[in-house]
């Protein structure tokens, strides 16, 4: 990791302080990404504020997913994956080999795009991350986590009577806020969410938006979709990709309405992508 | 690196205490998983050297075998003393030639065996000298009568004994009486070898000799040749009835009850143990078809049925890699689905086929169990000039000479495996360069 | 005529009726080959088919119904005497008339007259023709021999006419129907559908023939032995009595040859699973490209090799091996130099066994691990879980039914194994649970009772063929239970 210069960072904080910003949770600088020969991320900066949704947009294969799948180092389990730059997490280099990277996955769950839960009982299923961390002890703190989780998840209702069921028999919006529950129950502080409803239904979807709204007061979360009103709904902070580059970031609001450069325009209003 | 988090409030500000999720003890529970994992392969590994170098070290020196170049006086007196050869050939057939071979190795060691008193070590020399000297010097004469009454120095295999004790197999220091060669015998070998007469030799006799109860003189020739018209069979049988029958499966056949028992049927016959193809072949194609025991047609039609699921699985995967929009493209142009199949989608097979075949081929020829029912356990020391004459195959011979005692056959034993696995290698080794030069990626 | 000149023959007319069919289709078309239905090669392909397979299929039938038949014929003239033996007797005595018959057909003339006019010996002419006839040669048996050779000769006549009249028939007749509005294709096309889904039966076929023929031989073996004490017996004393004495049959117990077959095959099991199971895991999950590039076809080596080769493996060095080892340990708690593993043991036999699986394992389990969705890796991943927490707490529960599916599988295969125990295992059927002393299986007996001269009537023999069914069985419930297994594990992933 090529460590960025202290001042750039008390500058950059500052800047962010000045503008009434949230705190910087995630810190992100020069990231590049390569697979093998294929540089698929170009020196993008990037922050991630704290208790914000912050989207990621752009077309497919604009590097959006790679950049995602870096700030919880999901990129260690693609053999030929090289990420370089400064990523860090309340300032501290996730990349650093004094970070392991099962403690930051603890600290940055993760929710994928295809909704999988494990083959296992939806007890099982959120109780999994605190019984491989050793969170709980007890019968009763684990049932306690997962009642919380999956309250939280607002998938307590529908399944409380069937929690021994197996996960994979729940539907798919379902089984995607069981994926959430699932990553909620470790006791994260951010949450990453890769395209978390392109796999469901409208109403599914919807269910979903409210749910990562809801999240906000207590995570942060990184949101990667492909959905311009998904974007606009949820997110606070949009961040927009194209062809390996961060094109343009800033708060949603303006990035929907007056964005500063042409192809987040051409973007938005439908010309490409 | 440096703490930026020292600028209080800039950076978020609820940073968690750090959480105690056991990572050491987690990190060493994954150490440990993965030198488990590492044990396995290296055990497995282990394993196959240890397995190669017990035959390797066991089967080496069977490729060499000790000769002896001794001066060979065809004495009328001893092939033809009542000189009747002319008349009757018989004689030449009969006749002592061991005895030969012996009075060549006294004339060698300069013992006279005509005085009474060396009767003993007359005896020993003769010991010496292989019995399959009978049958190298009955050639000789046969081939060439007027050999008679002349002297030629000729090669003769040493016995299984000397040849043991001179490729240093035989612990000397045993008690004389307990092992098979005795002192003098030791004594002799040695001035033999010092004199350069009697040396390791290439062991060709392994390679064309048939069965035999000496091991200097038994091979796999014969066995080789078994094996050889089985392979033929199989794969005369086999690739046209096993392609058949995938292009109708993958191609032709519908969705239906019939077919997916013949695809169970195939999945299973895969799987059955290859004793049971031996019974089936006893009961079909010997006592009910009446062919006969021991011969290398039975023999190639039950490792035909045996291959043939082998060859239906690997068919049928080249088949399905062929990518369907060729199919399409051929009956859009207006080809029948037999054209298509024939035209099209069998040429882009053909290279996962033959690989798929002759890896069948390969499983075919180091079968042993159901050959051991259809009588190939044979002594067989002649070549089968049809694939209807007894015969035995390469792996049964190696099974037979697996249940001899004598060292000389522990020796040929391994060898033989030697030259199994030899022939296994090359056909797997060309299946892989096959696949290698002909893999298409979709 | 012989077969094969008669098969040339009509192979002969079909290449004719090949290049006959092609050019009248041309001639037809009258210099419009867009006239005809089919290309002219389809036209040549259908006459040489109408040509060749009918009598082809007619030669097939003949040669091998007409033998019974003119054997049934022969045998109705022999001696009342000899008709009323007991039926085994009838094959020794038909087998005799072949055997004088074939003497027979190669005697010279000359021979042939001095055995007419009585001056020789018949078995001093057959012996010197290289023919060997067991036992006397009865009065009657010349003549039935001269009649069998007769019928042989007609029957051969008749069939070589017949075969090329349908033939030529078959030729006429096709030829006949080439025409330019004809479907020729179509018509090739059947019989080529025809005999692809006849070569695909030939796998049915052989199942049926494994099991018929199985339990024919199994029930002549229920007639002098009571099925009951097959199953249940617990002892196995074949007693390998002389031919024609009935007094002793023996007994046949099944139970210590099981109990020998699933000891060996279990001790296999436990050296082959932990190795091949990890030996996957470690292969998918953790290794190199570059280290799995080199073990893994390192360990499918173990599988080509030959099992007779694992069999001398463990007959000349494992089983020494073992047994030294085990004097040495005597020797030193004991102080008493003494084996307790004998060479020959449900110890040797198993762990050879198991070496031969470690690829079986780790292949089948290598597959079924890799068909485990990669999301279902990132998701326990993404929530922090090492990649072992991964393995064990995901990936095998998920893949477990395909890995129960494989072991069986596995089961199956250790079970019907037979190079191995016959070499390394023993032979002596005994019911013990120590593994240090040789025990024996199934399989070693199926070899046991058929290999050497046995006649083909006496329980002995047949016995193996109730071994055989039982062991069919065995493993074929095994078999269909793991792929029907493996194949709802795959749908589920798929």
């Amino acid at each position: 990791m090529n460590i960025m210069s202290e001042a750039a960072v008390e500058e950059t904080l500052a800047n962010r302080v000045a503008e009434e910003q949230a705190p910087v949770k995630m810190l992100c600088r020069n990231v590049s990404v390569h697979y093998g020969a294929d540089q698929a991320l170009y020196d993008v900066d990037l922050d991630v504020g704290e208790h914000q949704v912050t989207a990621l947009i752009g077309p497919s294969g604009c590097g959006k997913s790679t950049f995602l799948r870096c700030l919880n180092r999901m990129n260690d389990t693609i053999d030929i994956c090289k990420v370089s730059g400064d990523i860090r997490l309340d300032g501290e280099d996730i990349y650093s080999p004094s970070i392991d990277v099962v403690e930051l996955r603890a600290n940055v769950g993760m929710v994928f795009q295809k909704p999988n839960p494990f083959p296992k009982s939806i007890y099982e299923n959120v109780a999994y991350g605190p019984r491989i961390h050793g969170l709980a002890s007890s019968k009763a703190e684990f049932d306690e986590i997962v009642e919380k989780s999956l309250t939280r998840a607002g998938l307590f209702e529908e399944v409380k009577d069937r929690l021994q069921s197996p996960g994979t028999g729940l539907s798919g919006g379902q089984q995607q806020r069981l994926c959430i529950a699932r990553a909620i129950a470790v006791g994260p502080q951010v949450i990453l969410m890769d395209e978390p409803c392109s796999a469901l239904d409208p109403i599914a979807t919807a269910r979903v938006e409210e749910l990562i709204d809801e999240l906000r007061q207590k995570y942060t979360i990184v949101i990667v979709t492909h959905s311009m009103q998904q974007a606009a709904r949820v997110s606070q902070r949009t961040a927009m990709f194209h062809l390996g580059k961060l094109v343009e970031e800033g708060a949603t609001d303006k990035m929907f309405t007056n964005p500063d450069d042409q192809r987040t325009q051409d973007y938005i209003t439908g010309r490409f992508g | 690196m440096s703490d930026v988090t020292t600028t209080p409030g800039l950076v978020s500000g609820t940073t968690q205490p750090k959480r105690d999720i056991g990572i050491k003890k987690r990190y060493a529970a994954e150490r440990r998983f993965k030198l488990y994992g590492l044990l396995a392969i290296s055990i497995g590994i282990l394993f196959l050297l240890l397995l190669m170098w017990s035959v390797i070290s066991k089967g080496y020196t069977a490729f060499q075998q000790t000769a002896i170049n001794l001066p060979i006086t065809f004495s009328e007196d001893i092939i033809d003393p009542k000189k009747e050869r002319a008349t009757n050939p018989q004689v030449l057939m009969m006749a002592n030639y061991p005895r030969l071979a012996r009075d060549g190795l006294l004339a060698e060691l300069g013992i006279d065996p005509t005085d009474k008193k060396n009767r003993k070590l007359v005896r020993a020399a003769g010991k010496m000298v292989s019995a399959g000297s009978r049958v190298q010097l009955r050639e000789l004469v046969v081939a060439d009568p007027s050999l008679i009454g002349k002297t030629i120095p000729v090669w003769v295999l040493a016995s299984g004994d000397v040849d043991s004790a001179f490729k240093g197999q035989v612990d000397l220091s045993v008690e004389e009486k307990r092992r098979k060669i005795s002192d003098q015998q030791v004594a002799w070998m040695n001035q033999l070898a010092e004199d350069g007469t009697l040396v390791k030799r290439f062991n060709t006799g392994l390679f064309t000799f048939g069965a035999s109860s000496r091991p200097e003189t038994a091979g796999v020739g014969v066995a080789i040749i078994g094996s050889l018209y089985m392979m033929l069979i199989v794969l005369v049988l086999a690739l046209p009835i096993g392609v058949a029958a995938s292009i109708y499966l993958e191609e032709f056949a519908p969705k239906n009850r019939w077919t997916d028992m013949i695809e169970v049927n195939i999945n299973n016959l895969a799987a059955v143990p290859s004793i049971v193809f031996g019974l089936l072949g006893l009961a079909v194609f010997i006592n009910f078809a009446g062919l006969p025991r021991s011969a290398s047609l039975v023999g190639g039609l039950v490792l035909t049925l045996m291959t043939l699921p082998t060859i239906i699985i690997a068919t049928r995967a080249a088949l399905k890699a062929v990518p369907p929009s060729i199919r399409a493209a051929a009956l859009g142009v207006g080809a029948s689905r037999t054209q298509m199949v024939f035209h099209h989608v069998l040429p882009l097979a053909a290279p996962g086929i033959l690989t798929g075949t002759i890896i069948g081929l390969a499983q075919a020829l180091g079968e042993t169990a159901p050959l051991l029912l259809i009588g190939m356990v044979a002594f067989v020391v002649g070549y089968p000039s049809s694939p209807m004459d007894p015969a035995t195959a390469l792996p049964v011979q190696i099974f037979m000479w697996a249940n001899e005692a004598e060292r000389g056959f522990v020796e040929r034993t391994s060898g033989a495996i030697i030259i199994l696995l030899g022939f296994l290698a090359v056909m797997n080794i060309t299946a892989i360069l096959l696949r290698r030069r002909f893999e298409r990626r979709w | 005529m012989s077969t094969a000149t008669t098969i040339l023959i009509v192979l002969c007319l079909g290449l004719v009726g090949y290049l006959a069919g092609r050019f009248r289709s041309v001639k037809l078309s009258s210099g419009t080959p867009q006239s005809l239905h089919s290309r002219p090669g389809y036209y040549g392909w259908f006459v040489a088919i109408c040509a060749t397979m009918p009598a082809l299929l007619l030669l097939t039938a003949w040669v091998s119904i007409s033998p019974a038949i003119i054997d049934n014929r022969v045998f109705d003239t022999l001696p009342d005497a000899v008709q009323t033996l007991p039926d085994s007797d009838h094959a020794l005595q038909m087998s005799k008339v072949n055997a004088v018959a074939q003497g027979l057909s190669r005697l010279t003339a000359e021979q042939r007259q001095s055995f007419e006019s009585g001056s020789e010996d018949l078995r001093e002419l057959m012996a010197q023709t290289g023919v060997a006839v067991a036992g006397d040669i009865e009065s009657y048996m010349p003549a039935a021999a001269t009649l069998l050779l007769e019928q042989r000769a007609a029957s051969a006549n008749y069939r070589t006419l017949l075969v090329l009249v349908l033939a030529v028939a078959g030729f006429c007749y096709a030829w006949i129907q080439v025409g330019p509005q004809m479907r020729a294709r179509n018509r090739v096309e059947a019989v080529v559908l025809g005999m692809l889904i006849i070569a695909s039966s030939i796998a049915i076929l052989t199942t049926v023939g494994i099991v018929l023929s199985m339990i024919s031989e199994t029930w002549r073996f229920f007639s002098s032995v009571p099925p009951m004490e097959f199953f249940f017996g617990t002892v196995w004393d074949p007693r390998f009595a002389a031919a024609g004495d009935t007094d002793s049959v023996g007994q046949f117990g099944l139970v210590p040859l099981l109990a020998g077959t699933l000891y060996i095959a279990l001790v296999a099991m436990v050296v082959a699973v932990p190795i091949g199971l990890y030996a996957a895991i470690f292969m998918s999950e953790y290794a190199s490209p570059r280290l799995r590039s080199v073990a893994k076809p390192l360990l499918e080596v173990l599988a080509g090799i030959p099992t007779i080769v694992y069999g001398f493996f463990a007959l000349v060095t494992v089983g020494p091996f073992l047994r030294d080892i085990s004097a040495q340990i005597n020797g030193l708690v004991l102080g008493e130099v003494s084996s307790f593993i004998q060479a020959q043991s449900v110890l040797t036999a198993g762990v050879v066994m198991g070496i031969m699986l470690i690829p079986f394992v780790s292949s089948l389990s290598d597959d079924i691990i890799t068909a485990v969705p990669r999301s279902l890796r990132d998701g326990s991943l993404g929530l922090g879980a090492t990649q072992s927490e991964t393995v064990r707490r995901v990936i095998i529960p998920a893949a477990l039914p395909g890995i129960v599916g494989a072991l069986l599988l596995t089961g199956s295969r250790a079970i019907g194994e037979t190079m191995i125990v016959v070499l390394a295992a023993g032979v002596a059927a005994r019911l013990s649970i120590n593994p240090f002393e040789p025990m024996t299986t199934v399989t070693v007996k199926i070899v046991n009772q058929l290999t050497g001269d046995l006649e083909f009537t006496s329980p002995q023999t047949l016995v193996a063929f109730a071994l055989g069914l039982t062991l069919f069985f065995i493993t074929l419930g095994l078999n269909v239970y793991a792929l029907y297994i493996v194949r709802k594990y795959r749908e589920e992933y798929e």
